[in-house]
């Protein structure tokens, strides 16, 4: 590989992990992990900076637990972190429907569904707590859906075969947010936990090789701040918006672990990125963001587009023999069911191949007649209603009578901060949490398991294992003249004053939105060299030119939303590079990561075990990115290609 | 289609704004109501003006932060819908819109249509919880729930803390929001021990933070993106009720 | 707010009731307005019970009036800025707000006038206390059509605060679920209805010359 994008450094490798049978691992480890006692803990302080899903409940915990917790966020409520949108449902392998599912399972299928490319230790250990999840959030009065009995009621969701999900009607993540947002709150009153809402991380300090402090902006009155803490928690969520276009909300952005990836932390596996099948497309240039319709509508709804190209009748004047129901036919096992990334490319190969419906031929049809015709529409309406609603607001056309619309679009990444065992990353002291970490998913995320994730982060693992590291603490004391943080916060200033300084003529959006094509176009939904390698050449250029030519009208002091952009977007493009790089350097396919030249000849992902069974962390070079390698071994799910045929 | 706008515009918390008027020419009926002023706003930058600032994130109607009163209405003419999922084909070529933030004591202006809704979260501080510390859980099958009451409190739990009840009620009042959240915990087992000062608590806050108070005027409801209904107003009343009568 | 509303909805009834024996003739509706006064003599006092409501009823119209005047002063600390762009009522009790403080003013100007009209007599003709009767046709009389439309006028403010009034004292003390909200309104409809006839026919009939 060419030595001009990258070079390759010391391989790395997960040393918390406990040896011995997969299932003793987590024990072990929390057994083995040394405590802090409750006296000593109120002398120590954790910056925690997000409050979604694996934010709030880390805060949360770690204040019940008497630590001194600082917490941020940069909504105008830690109500509104982007887990909020998460509509589908979370997995848990409860086994309350009998169905066969166990821990194992809920493991085997993770593993199986990252395609092979995440670390054993960490999906089992999510599997065993996913248990434990579901009774903390039923106890913090969370309204899951139930059935008549007053039992949970589960369902089956993202290429599970049994139903194993658990969910709240098609609000989820707002249910269980709040659940976590609450469980904050009364932290808060305790006064265990100080909140900052509408704050920003700039930048991480780092003292001594620790971790031990972030540099925060008030979004409100522009003011910038140090807050020095023992350890440093990033649950920042993903980087879904580097495409512009995403189902990511408006506010996501990788500023906080970019940040900590220029001070040293390695980035891992940035190319996986989870392209979602069922969203709603795009109308027109003005789109700002796309809307996903819940994964669980594939349970009912059947996926077909027209056989003859270019057919634009009415999709009710177009007879069962003239369509394509795709899914159902290349997959006959899973059928619409087919995890995200095969469904998703399986639409866009119908697509280029001509058969797409809607504006630009992007797009094919989701169709509720048959379930209607058996469930009755009450039953439908029951079950979808509020998504078939959102639907109709967006695109003024009515679900119950005609096939919904649906493309594919980044939804999730896999990527994120490289951490080990114990959720933390390689500088001391800073522990990755949520999507901003790589831990869980490999190459691509089964539907639910996110939700999964994030809470098993923040409610179990972290406050276990951060206490190991805790345990040497309190460090020495620092304050605001110690040079390492004065530099910081100088380069923070000195970056802001060259956004307003700059003489520039192009908005911020409309960088974001040209970055967001190239992304799109050439490190998508499929890779190959040649348009990954053009890619890099066109945001670097693009890159110049930002620095050049970007306008950002207002002030520093006080309420500035341009400031803010600007900032996440000049990270977006140095993040965009590198997941080009990665994608460039993965010749492989695997799971969300589809290279063109490595394919069957039907035309499925084809994985290179033999040159790729591991995990790519980057570590920042102001030349060039450096590569180090984990290498994954299985032990108890033996790597096969993947198949729901 | 051609639109024309007027606008509040204010500097800052300190400065004291003014309706603005913009006009807005080819604005597509396919895009949101925040698309439009996304459009506004990068011809604002251009022309090297301040563009105008509103909450938004999530724009699916789900995280509660756009707030923009439309016409008199929060969140504008369509009924249980947010701005963010609002769609310009609601409106007429030629129309004349006029913008406004939430207006409330309890919200004040931050900047244009950015209003400061913290008093919120306070009245959740104040006793929006069920004291659940992590790992005290039994399991979730411990306590069925009848289905009727799991999805009542669903339905009160489905409110994202917009606001919107409070820019729409003549009194300023927060009713709708905080007895939203009482009915839900009010409605599962879990949150039984803590009723009587969970509502006590919260009420207190509730004041305490400025709002208004409620005399049914029921204009909240009508404006609730979420649809959430006056009941759980009679519940809030009933549960004080009962919780004051037992204190005193 | 709740209860003196609800103590003034009661009187307000029996005072209905009470007019209605003019259509009896002067005789009875004179005794009963006696009665009234006379009532539980010797044991009690003249008037007593006339008293025991007449306390009631400042009472609750003082505390009724004070508590509008305090939820009025939180509503304007409450929204400080008003709205450029009028808000239209979109509620279930349409404009209840505007209906209920202006209708108040306007029914508290209504009993000051009625009290001097009708108890104290000044502003009437008919000053004998003991013919209730007459003072009642005199001062509806055709001639003086303006006080009839005044008072026609104070029973549709009356009409309207009791339509919002009553289910929404109903929603302060019992809280009751939605099917019975909705049923709670109809009902304070037909009673604000009600009402607002059974003291109207008293006017009108003696205007269109029904009682002599
Ligand atoms: C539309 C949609 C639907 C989804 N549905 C599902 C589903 O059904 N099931 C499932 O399992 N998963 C689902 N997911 C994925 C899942 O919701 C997310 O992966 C998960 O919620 C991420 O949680 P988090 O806590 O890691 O990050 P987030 O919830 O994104 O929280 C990030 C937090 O970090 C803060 N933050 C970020 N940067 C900074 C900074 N620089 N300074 C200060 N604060 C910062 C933010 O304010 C926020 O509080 C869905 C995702 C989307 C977009
Ligand atoms: C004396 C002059 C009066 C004034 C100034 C007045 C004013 C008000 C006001 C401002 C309210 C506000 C509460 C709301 O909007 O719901 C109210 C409520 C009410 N009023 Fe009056 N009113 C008056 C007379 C009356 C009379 C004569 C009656 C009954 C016959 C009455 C019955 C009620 C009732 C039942 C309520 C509802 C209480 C609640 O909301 O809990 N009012 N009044
Ligand atoms: C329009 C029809 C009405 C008629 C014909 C009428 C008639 C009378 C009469 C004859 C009296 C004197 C009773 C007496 O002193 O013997 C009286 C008293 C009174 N009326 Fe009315 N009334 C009417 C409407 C109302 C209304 C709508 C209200 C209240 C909102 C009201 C409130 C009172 C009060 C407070 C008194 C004084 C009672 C007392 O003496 O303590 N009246 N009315
Ligand atoms: S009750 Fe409705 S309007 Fe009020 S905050 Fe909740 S969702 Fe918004
Ligand atoms: S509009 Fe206001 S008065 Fe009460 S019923 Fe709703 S809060
Ligand atoms: S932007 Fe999230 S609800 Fe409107």
């Amino acid at each position: 590989m060419s030595i001009d994008y990258f070079r390759e450094g010391e391989p790395v490798a997960d040393a918390k992990a406990p040896a011995g049978p997969i299932n003793e691992r987590w024990e072990k480890r929390r057994f083995s992990g040394r405590l802090v006692n409750p006296a000593n803990r109120r002398k120590l302080r954790v910056i925690v900076v997000g409050t979604g899903l694996a934010g709030a409940s880390a805060a949360a915990t770690l204040g019940e637990l008497g630590y001194r917790v600082a917490n941020y966020c940069f909504q105008d409520s830690a109500r509104r972190a982007h887990s909020i949108a998460a509509q589908g449902g979370i997995n848990a392998a409860k086994n309350y429907r009998n169905d066969g599912d166990s821990v194992h399972r809920l493991f085997y299928d993770t593993v199986k569904g990252g395609d092979f490319r995440s670390r054993e230790s960490n999906v089992h250990r999510l599997a065993e707590v996913s248990t434990e999840i579901i009774d903390q959030c039923v106890a913090q009065g969370v309204p899951f859906a139930r059935e008549y009995g007053g039992l949970l009621d589960n369902r089956s969701f993202g290429g599970a075969q049994v139903s194993r999900t658990f969910y709240a009607r098609g609000q989820t993540g707002q249910q269980l947010l709040l659940g976590a947002y609450q469980a904050l709150q009364r932290q808060v009153a305790a006064g265990t936990v100080d909140l900052h809402t509408r704050h920003e991380m700039l930048e991480l300090v780092i003292v001594d090789g620790k971790a031990r402090g972030i540099i925060v902006r008030d979004l409100v009155t522009g003011e910038i701040s140090t807050e020095l803490a023992d350890a440093v928690v990033l649950a920042t969520g993903g980087y879904g918006n580097v495409y512009f276009l995403s189902t990511n909300a408006m506010g996501c952005n990788v500023t906080a672990g970019w940040r900590a990836h220029r001070k040293g932390a390695y980035f891992a596996n940035p190319c996986y990125t989870q392209i979602h099948p069922t969203c709603i497309p795009q109308s027109g240039e003005h789109q700002s963001k796309l809307t996903l319709m819940s994964e669980s509508l594939r349970n009912d709804g059947r996926v077909w587009v027209p056989k003859a190209k270019g057919d634009d009748r009415h999709p009710a004047d177009i007879p069962e023999a003239e369509r394509d129901y795709y899914l159902e036919r290349r997959y006959p096992a899973f059928g619409n069911l087919v995890p995200r990334d095969i469904a998703s490319r399986a639409a866009k190969i119908v697509c280029d191949e001509g058969h797409g419906v809607g504006p630009g031929g992007l797009g094919v049809y989701l169709d509720f007649a048959d379930a209607i015709a058996r469930l009755g529409k009450p039953a439908v309406e029951a079950k979808y209603g509020n998504l078939f609603d959102m639907y109709e607001r967006i695109t003024g056309e009515n679900p119950y009578e005609r096939p919904m619309r649906i493309y594919p679009a980044v939804h999730y990444t896999m990527g994120g901060l490289w951490v080990d065992y114990d959720l933390s990353s390689n500088i001391p002291g800073l522990f990755v949490s949520g999507e901003a970490n790589f831990s869980d998913h490999g190459a691509n995320r089964l539907g639910a398991s996110a939700l999964m994730q994030g809470l098993s982060d923040g409610y179990f693992v972290l406050p276990n294992t951060i206490s190991d590291y805790l345990a040497d603490g309190p460090f020495e004391a620092l304050d605001e003249s110690h040079e390492a943080v004065r530099a910081a916060r100088q380069a923070v200033d000195d970056r802001i004053a060259f956004f307003l300084g700059n003489e520039g003529d192009r908005t911020v959006d409309s960088f974001h939105r040209e970055l967001g094509k190239i992304m799109w176009e050439y490190c998508g939904m499929e890779r190959t060299d040649e348009g990954l390698r053009k890619a890099i050449g066109l945001i670097r250029d693009l890159k110049a030119e930002f620095y050049k030519r970007v306008k950002v009208t207002g002030k520093a002091e006080g309420l500035n939303q341009e400031l803010e952009k600007a900032g996440r977007v000049a990270d977006f493009f140095e993040l965009g590079e590198l997941m080009c790089i990665d994608a460039l350097h993965r010749t492989e396919s695997c799971g969300g990561h589809f290279r063109a030249e490595s394919q069957t000849e039907d035309g499925e992902a084809k994985r290179d075990d033999e040159h790729f069974s591991y995990v790519a962390a980057w570590e920042y070079g102001e030349d060039a990115p450096v590569l180090h390698k984990e290498s994954l071994v299985f032990e108890y799910v033996k790597p096969t290609q993947r198949s729901y045929k | 289609m051609k639109l024309k706008l007027r606008i509040w515009r204010q500097s800052d918390a300190a400065a004291k704004g003014k309706m603005v008027a913009y006009e807005l020419d080819d604005v597509s009926e396919d895009a949101s109501f925040l698309e439009m002023l996304d459009v506004l706003n990068e011809r604002l930058i251009g022309e090297g003006d301040d563009p105008v600032a509103f909450d938004h994130d999530c724009r699916e109607g789900i995280c509660g932060s756009c707030s923009l009163v439309i016409d008199g209405q929060p969140h504008g003419p369509q009924g249980a819908t947010t701005t963010c999922q609002l769609h310009m084909r609601k409106f007429k070529d030629g129309d004349s819109i006029d913008i406004e933030p939430w207006r409330a004591g309890a919200f004040p202006v931050i900047k244009d249509l950015v209003v400061d809704r913290s008093a919120f979260d306070r009245i959740i501080q104040a006793g929006g919880y069920i004291s659940a510390p992590t790992g005290t859980a039994p399991d979730a099958h411990a306590a069925p729930i009848p289905k009727q009451d799991a999805d009542a409190a669903f339905s009160a739990a489905a409110c994202i803390g917009c606001g919107a009840c409070v820019a729409a009620c003549p009194n300023g009042s927060g009713m709708l929001f905080m007895a939203a959240k009482v009915a839900h915990l009010g409605l599962v087992p879990q949150g039984q021990p803590e009723r009587a000062t969970r509502v006590l608590g919260m009420v207190a806050a509730h004041d305490q933070a400025g709002f208004g108070g409620c005399t049914n005027a029921g204009e909240c409801a009508a404006a609730c993106p979420k649809e959430i209904g006056l009941d759980v107003i009679g519940r809030l009343n009933r549960d004080f009720r009962k919780a004051a009568t037992r204190a005193a | 707010m709740a209860v003196s509303g609800v103590l003034m909805v009661l009187f307000i009834v029996a005072h209905m009731a009470g007019n209605l024996h003019i259509f009896e003739g002067r005789e009875e509706m004179n005794a009963y307005a006696a009665g009234l006064r006379s009532f539980g003599e010797p044991l009690l006092p003249h008037e007593s019970l006339l008293w025991v409501l007449r306390i009631g009823l400042v009472a609750s119209i003082v505390v009724h009036i004070w508590t509008a005047l305090v939820l009025t002063a939180r509503a304007h600390r409450a929204r400080p800025v008003k709205y450029a762009h009028r808000h239209k009522s979109r509620g279930e009790s349409p404009n209840a707000f505007y209906v209920m403080r202006w209708g108040g003013i306007v029914i508290v100007l209504f009993v000051v006038w009625h009290l001097l009209d009708l108890t104290w007599r000044t502003v009437n003709p008919v000053k004998d206390i003991h013919d209730a009767y007459g003072a009642v046709v005199a001062t509806f009389d055709p001639s003086r059509w303006p006080v009839t439309v005044f008072y026609l006028l104070a029973l549709v403010a009356l009409g309207f605060h009791l339509r919002h009034g009553i289910w929404s004292a109903v929603q302060t003390i019992a809280g009751p679920d939605t099917k019975w909200r909705k049923r709670t309104q109809a009902i304070a409809l037909a009673v604000a209805v009600v009402i607002v006839v059974g003291f109207a026919v008293v006017p009108l009939s003696v205007t269109f010359g029904l009682v002599e």
